[in-house]
């Protein structure tokens, strides 16, 4: 007898002892399940420094050229961006669910609250499309075919005259492309990572399908639940800072 | 392997998740209805002009932002270590806001 037989039992008994998503390195699932939440939180303090950055931007323009900065913000639809908001925050709270129905094991709950999620997000870029479409009409993307109209004659835009708008000067008027340069990078980004985000649903209702976050090991779905739950935060910051402080 | 299962995984119940839906959307509303109110302005120091609109909108999405922190991600039930990360980070992005913003007001003080 050599010792190889020996050997290859010991490692099957070891292996039995503990569930088979329980990588060695770990001393428990339960270490392993925290180092995975450590490591995600580190993720997103450094998404937090990003998105940061354009705020910070964002509040310095906003206080030098602050007349450009009403009257652009006036041209933002409150009611699309209300809805959105819903939107945003009720596929938090399905994304929220989906992460309780893993940990409780049921997984056609698991699979609809993905799927709830998957098309709110969808519905959210859908209302952005929109919202997009209306900028390029108008001539607010910037760039070359940036058009002052809006604020060098408010009465000419339903927008801005519903507003109450009076015409700007020109040099002011100019930086309100400023505002709406900051507003497709914030916007836009934000948009990014909720593209990001709902392809990986995609992916994880494919997976929940085959049961594979309802055996125990619901940290993807946890961690996942944690990217879009930010997504969400930086969007409540996004709506009050650029559709509501100069509606006055 | 023994103490795998002493601290079991908390999970947070669906009454918690619906509660804190229902503040949230009670937050976004209020928020929308106050941005249509003149809230006025305050003038602590000639020069310096605070608006009370968006302070009053960022408190509120500050608040909304802690519950979905709290609540939604866990934090609340979460590791010690968790929670000193998610307050550190929180806290160096304050300073360094501050910092930048201090500058900004302060650099030409008294010449405007």
């Amino acid at each position: 007898m050599s010792d190889s037989p020996i050997t290859h039992s010991a490692g099957e008994a070891a292996h039995a002892e503990h569930p088979a998503y329980l990588r060695h390195h770990f001393n428990s699932v339960e270490q392993q399940a925290d180092t995975a939440n450590f490591a995600m939180w580190l993720f997103l303090l450094t998404e937090v420094m990003f998105f940061g950055g354009l705020f910070t931007a964002y509040l310095i323009y906003r206080n030098w050229y602050y007349p450009a900065f009403v009257a652009a913000s006036h041209q933002l639809s409150i009611p699309l961006g209300g809805f959105n908001t819903l939107l945003l925050i009720t596929s938090s709270f399905t994304m929220a669910m989906g992460v309780w129905c893993a940990e409780t094991r049921r997984k056609s709950g698991l699979v609809l609250c993905l799927c709830l999620t998957f098309i709110l997000g969808l519905g959210f870029l859908g209302v952005k499309t929109i919202e997009y479409s209306e900028k390029i009409e108008k001539h607010h993307v910037p760039g070359f075919h940036y058009s002052l109209n809006s604020f060098l004659n408010p009465d000419s835009d339903a927008a801005a005259k519903a507003a109450g708008d009076k015409p700007m000067a020109l040099d002011m008027a100019r930086h309100t492309e400023v505002y709406f340069s900051l507003y497709f990078a914030m916007t836009g980004m934000h948009a990014l990572h909720m593209i990001i985000g709902i392809a990986i649903l995609g992916f994880m209702i494919f997976r929940a399908q085959q049961g594979a976050y309802t055996s125990g090991h619901v940290t993807f779905v946890e961690n996942f639940g944690l990217y879009w739950h930010f997504v969400d935060i930086v969007w409540i910051f996004l709506f009050p800072l650029l559709y509501l402080i100069s509606r006055h | 392997m023994s103490e795998q299962n002493e601290h079991a995984h908390h999970i947070v119940s669906p009454v918690v998740y619906v509660t804190i839906l229902f503040a949230l959307l009670v937050g976004t509303t209020i928020t929308v209805w106050a941005s249509y109110i003149d809230l006025g302005e305050w003038t602590p120091l000639p020069g310096l002009v605070i608006a009370w609109n968006p302070i009053v909108a960022l408190a509120i999405a500050c608040t909304k932002a802690t519950l979905v922190v709290l609540f939604f991600m866990h934090v609340k039930y979460a590791t010690k270590l968790t929670m000193l990360t998610v307050f550190s980070g929180i806290f160096m992005f304050l300073v360094l806001v501050g910092m930048t913003l201090a500058d900004y007001i302060s650099r030409a003080w008294g010449r405007w």
